[in-house]
């Protein structure tokens, strides 16, 4: 099933290292995300922790001990073998399901922003399902698209709606936290996956026709909550509600575009350390980008994305089977997504939905969903080149 | 990978990469296009300016006796955007605010409400600051009430307390002057708008009448910033900018605390008198000049307030009475705001006109009972007939048929209601050289001009009014269609724009549509008083830094000349000293042993009271002292106060007892207000504790 046209004449054939199988262009632009990120993750907390009396590098700490454990499990995802992780997926699956279901269990997920999607641990630590579901629904789907007992290279009907069942469970519990921005990016990466796996353009077509008319169902029906109304109404008019989202919104937007062309510099935005945008430290990090490193410093942070993902779609164009393109596929559509949804709303081009920036934003959940994400990519690189 | 797919890929990655450069794009429109909007926006955001008010300046009197200072006061504060966060919008907490400051609620309530939020017409007492700031609901309260706010935060959400300056009227000497000292209060928001051309602070006070208002920008200093860096919870995290506040410039007046207060009380014993003699008496006034240089010495008019409440924090009803008729509008300043008809103190300009016209002032006039005029019989209002008497008997016994003869002979002679191109007018002429219709110029906020009836005021009223009175007949009922009215309508309507006999007449006496206020009157007389000249009044004299510079001052100011002979002037300080002598107020200055001249006014008020009741006569008396070389000059109005003589002349009597040091019949020159009678010209020290000369030690 390898194709002449996307075969690269350099092989890699051997692995020396540990590491051989890390794209350093990848590797190196996600690095530099990484410790920029670690960077605003201390700027965003440092004075307001002290001025409150409080440790100035709890976040700091628990930013690095996050990203020590995510490169782990990106180190783990990159060297494991496909064929296991194939067989882990419906464990994954099943576990990010009834991690989703726990979650909406009553004394038990904690609410935060309106939307009930975290499982507190011991330690102040907490869990959020639904980054570790997005992972199991890119591969699972991915798996199920790319295993083809015909001649045809593309997916069949039957196999197209078993991989939009196993969609359907883990949105719909989202849906109930509710999430919108998650169940969003998921929908993206679905919609994505199927687009190149060969399906046929009527579904593709009609899933993102059945997806838009899903979003307008649900904001009249009232199956969004007030709260999400309120968030995608102030998204309209930032001036409506002055203390609440719309407050956010403004607050962001005017904190990025008080840095100017070169920024405050790190750790001097006065908007920042009077922590004027609330959540500044996840959902908001980009703000503090914004307003201490100005166009320049938010500009390269934008530019890395972009080399990030399109070294993503090299590595899918690269890869020889339709199973690493559909995973990479998924992985690229989610960060992209993602990375727009969470840049965007800071910006003020997106709805306010509470995504975390992939990389940068603190927050265990995410960084090691990122982290992972990152280790499949180079899990495809790495071995699945025709 | 087939083709599809490939596809798929590619519109994926395009798709991509626009949505990141549109992020990029959008970066760029906000940091480095609207970077600069937004950074100001950032930088409101951040920053507080707080603002330590200036001290204000003292208003003092000519010889440095405070008549406004500054004390330090306890201020009970409502923050409106925390209690208006509460889920009864702050009820039950002014509630019990107003039992623990032992208020009533109401009051509380409404001090508390924006005058915008209130209907037309339930505004009294209300904020005219700005939501923002912190609203003083007393400005002087408890220290131990104010301990149990601050004490008990929880309990008074919203509510503090703050040690303050207020401003300060300490009445010395027994003094009022609300009028001329006006008082402070806080900034309305167009005064915060910086419409009037300067800009202003939240927490700052400006003048809102009087002296206050007037001379705001020298009283007021700088106010100190420091402009703070907060977080988002308040918090200072910085300080960026901080200046000290500069205190304001003090006010030396031309006034006299001692006069002014002695003159109060005149005015007041006044119209108890009159109202002891059964007249309304519902206000009054009265001015005392420097004749030689326009120096206001005092000015005060009835029924008056309380300064001090303003800070200290008006009830509903003191706000309200304020402006209310029943309590004849106490912020009404009767003193340059009144208009009233001269009366008889207008004779004095008719005697120019007489003489100007050619009438000898020493010849013997005919004094009847009645003058025709035309066809109709004007009457003698003060005197009975006189028989022949010489011109200045007229005066001294205010004889009015003598002008009715006089003013209607020229009447006739300048062309009657055909009246001729080159008519002499010496009437108008002689008002007119007084500057009767314009303000004198003092230096107090609203001064009302007066009225000078003449021609061109005539056909300018003609030209407004003229369809009210031609179209009597569509625009009232028949049952209204009195023959009085109709009569009045037609005259109005046929030669309405035309000056007719009578209203020449009732001119030469001060009567009809010809109105002064009772400063006017007192320029007039000042200007009789020193042989022509036209002061402007002033009542500021000198500005003072708190170091003892001369900031600024006023030079008196010369605004034109009556333009008379020396006889004429002679003949006038004669008759109108024997007005005191052997005139209608005779009795008032019996035994009075320094010579003045004066000249009572009783004039006729056409209207009706609230009540129905037909209004009664203005009380005016007009003079001079000392009649052969006159200084001073007072001018009493008690409206609807009835005779000149009996309410008004006693009260004058009684200012000048205090300006020369009378006792009975006896001149004790130290007991005199200024040595020699000169008030002070040189400049005195300031000090908040400066006290009245001859004020006894306590």
């Amino acid at each position: 099933m390898s194709s002449l046209i996307s075969r690269n004449p350099y092989r890699r054939a051997r692995r020396q290292s540990a590491f051989a199988g890390f794209d350093p262009v990848l590797t190196g632009a996600v690095g530099i995300l990484l410790l920029i990120g670690t960077l605003l993750v201390y700027a965003a907390t440092r004075d307001w922790y002290s001025a409150n009396g409080l440790d100035p590098q709890y976040y700091l700490k628990r930013h690095v001990i996050n990203i020590v454990i995510g490169v782990m499990l990106a180190w783990g995802t990159t060297v494991i073998d496909y064929r296991l992780l194939r067989a882990y997926t419906p464990i994954l699956w099943g576990f990010g399901v009834l991690g989703l279901a726990f979650v909406l269990l009553p004394g038990v997920g904690s609410t935060v922003n309106g939307a009930k999607a975290w499982i507190p641990l011991p330690g102040g630590f907490q869990i959020q399902p639904a980054e570790l579901a997005k992972i199991s629904i890119i591969v699972g789907i991915s798996m199920i698209l790319a295993e083809r007992n015909h001649d045809s290279d593309t997916p069949t009907t039957k196999d197209i709606l078993r991989a939009l069942g196993i969609t359907a469970v883990p949105i719909a519990l989202i849906l109930l936290q509710p999430d919108m921005g998650t169940v969003f990016i998921i929908s993206a990466s679905v919609v994505a996956i199927l687009g190149i796996s060969g399906a046929p353009t009527r579904w593709v077509a009609g899933l993102l026709i059945l997806a838009v008319l899903g979003g307008v169902v649900a904001t009249k029906a009232g199956v969004i909550s007030g709260y999400q109304v309120k968030r995608l109404q102030s998204f309209v008019d930032p001036n409506a509600d002055s203390q609440g989202s719309g407050y956010q919104l403004r607050q962001a937007r005017i904190t990025v575009g008080s840095g100017g062309f070169i920024g405050t510099g790190l750790f001097k935005g006065p908007q920042t350390n009077g922590r004027f945008v609330p959540e500044q430290q996840t959902d908001f990090i980009f703000t503090v980008a914004g307003e201490e490193l100005g166009f320049l410093g938010s500009g390269f942070i934008v530019l890395l994305y972009i080399i990030i993902l399109m070294r993503a779609f090299a590595i899918a164009r690269r890869s020889s089977d339709p199973y690493g393109q559909m995973v990479c596929t998924g992985v690229i559509a989610w960060f992209a997504f993602q990375t727009f949804e969470n840049i965007g709303m800071t910006l003020g081009l997106m709805p306010m939905t509470g995504v975390p920036l992939p990389f940068m934003s603190y927050g265990g959940s995410s960084m090691f969903a990122n982290l992972i994400g990152f280790g499949l990519l180079q899990n495809v690189h790495a071995r699945h080149r025709g | 990978m087939n083709q599809r797919s490939r596809l798929s890929l590619i519109f994926l990655q395009i798709f991509i990469a626009s949505l990141l450069f549109a992020l990029m794009g959008r970066l760029f429109y906000l940091q480095v296009a609207a970077g600069p909007k937004y950074k100001s926006a950032a930088l409101s955001i951040q920053s507080r300016d707080v603002v330590t008010p200036a001290t204000r300046g003292l208003i003092v009197d000519s010889s440095g006796v405070p008549l406004a200072l500054n004390k330090v006061g306890l201020a009970v504060t409502v923050d409106r955007t925390k209690i208006d966060k509460q889920p009864d919008k702050g009820v039950a907490v002014l509630k019990d605010l107003s039992t623990l400051l032992n208020l009533q609620y109401a009051d509380v309530w409404q001090r508390t409400r924006l005058c915008g939020e209130l209907p037309k017409g339930a505004k009294a007492g209300c904020w005219t600051g700005s939501r923002f700031q912190p609203i003083p609901i007393t400005k002087s309260a408890d220290p131990q009430i104010a301990l149990q706010i601050v004490e008990r935060s929880d309990k008074y959400p919203g509510i503090s307390a703050t040690p303050i300056a207020i401003r300060a009227y300490p009445g010395i000497a027994g003094v009022n002057a609300a009028h001329l000292l006006g008082y402070v209060g806080p900034l309305t928001d167009y005064e915060l708008s910086g419409a009037s051309g300067r800009s202003y602070f939240r927490s700052e006070s400006i003048g809102k009448a009087g002296l206050e208002i007037q001379y705001d920008k020298f009283l007021r200093g700088t106010p100190g910033i420091k402009t703070v860096i907060v977080d988002r919870k308040e918090a200072v995290t910085s300080t960026s900018q901080n200046t000290k506040p500069v205190p304001g410039n003090h006010l030396v007046t031309n006034i006299d605390i001692r006069l002014q207060a002695a003159a109060e009380k005149a005015l007041a014993d006044a119209v108890r008198r009159a109202r002891g003699a059964g007249h309304r008496a519902d206000g009054g006034a009265v001015v005392v000049l420097d004749v030689n240089n326009g120096a206001v010495l005092a000015i005060a008019s009835y029924p008056t307030f309380d300064p001090n409440a303003f800070e200290t924090g008006l009830t509903v009803q003191e706000a309200k009475d304020l402006y209310s008729e029943s309590t004849g509008v106490p912020a009404l300043n009767r003193s340059l705001q009144g208009l009233y008809a001269p009366g008889s103190t207008f004779k004095a300009v008719s005697v120019i006109a007489a003489h100007d016209a050619g009438y000898s002032l020493t010849q013997n006039y005919q004094c009847p009972a009645s003058v025709d005029v035309g066809t109709r019989t004007f009457n003698n209002f003060e005197a009975k007939a006189q028989g022949t008497i010489s011109m200045k008997k007229a005066i001294a016994v205010s004889c009015d048929t003598i002008w009715y003869q006089i003013a209607f002979d020229e009447w006739l002679r300048d062309g009657g209601l055909k009246p001729k191109s080159d008519a002499h007018d010496y009437f108008f002429n002689a008002a007119g050289r007084f500057q009767m219709g314009t303000k004198t110029g003092i230096d107090l906020p609203s001064e009302s001009k007066g009225r000078l009836a003449d021609r061109n005021w005539r056909r300018a009223w003609y030209a407004q009014n003229k369809d009210f009175y031609c179209n009597y007949q569509s625009r009232t009922t028949k049952s209204q269609q009195t023959p009085f009215l109709i009569q009045l309508a037609k005259e109005n309507c046929i030669d309405g724009d035309k000056i007719r006999a009578g209203d020449a007449v009732n001119f030469a006496i001060g009567q009809g549509d010809t109105v002064v206020t009772p400063i006017k009157l007192a320029q007039m007389y000042a200007a009789i008083a020193n042989g022509g000249t036209i002061w402007k009044p002033v009542v500021a004299k000198a500005v003072i830094s708190n170091a003892g510079k001369v900031i600024k001052s006023y030079p008196y100011e010369k605004q034109g000349n009556i333009d008379v002979d020396a006889t004429t002037i002679a003949f006038l300080h004669d008759a109108l000293h024997e007005v005191t002598v052997s005139g209608t107020a005779a009795s008032a200055f019996a035994g009075f042993p320094i010579a003045t001249a004066g000249k009572t006014g009783t004039a006729q008020v056409f209207g009706k009271n609230a009540n129905g009741s037909a209004k009664d006569d203005t009380a005016w008396y007009a003079s001079f002292a000392p009649a052969d070389k006159p200084k001073f000059a007072v001018v009493m109005m008690v409206s609807q106060g009835g005779f000149g003589a009996s309410t008004s002349a006693v009260g004058v009597r009684q200012i000048y007892e205090t300006i020369f040091g009378v006792k009975g019949s006896q001149v004790d020159p130290t007991k005199a207000l200024f040595l020699n009678n000169n008030p002070p010209v040189k400049l005195p020290k300031i000090s908040p504790a400066t006290r009245p000369a001859g004020e006894k030690k306590k």
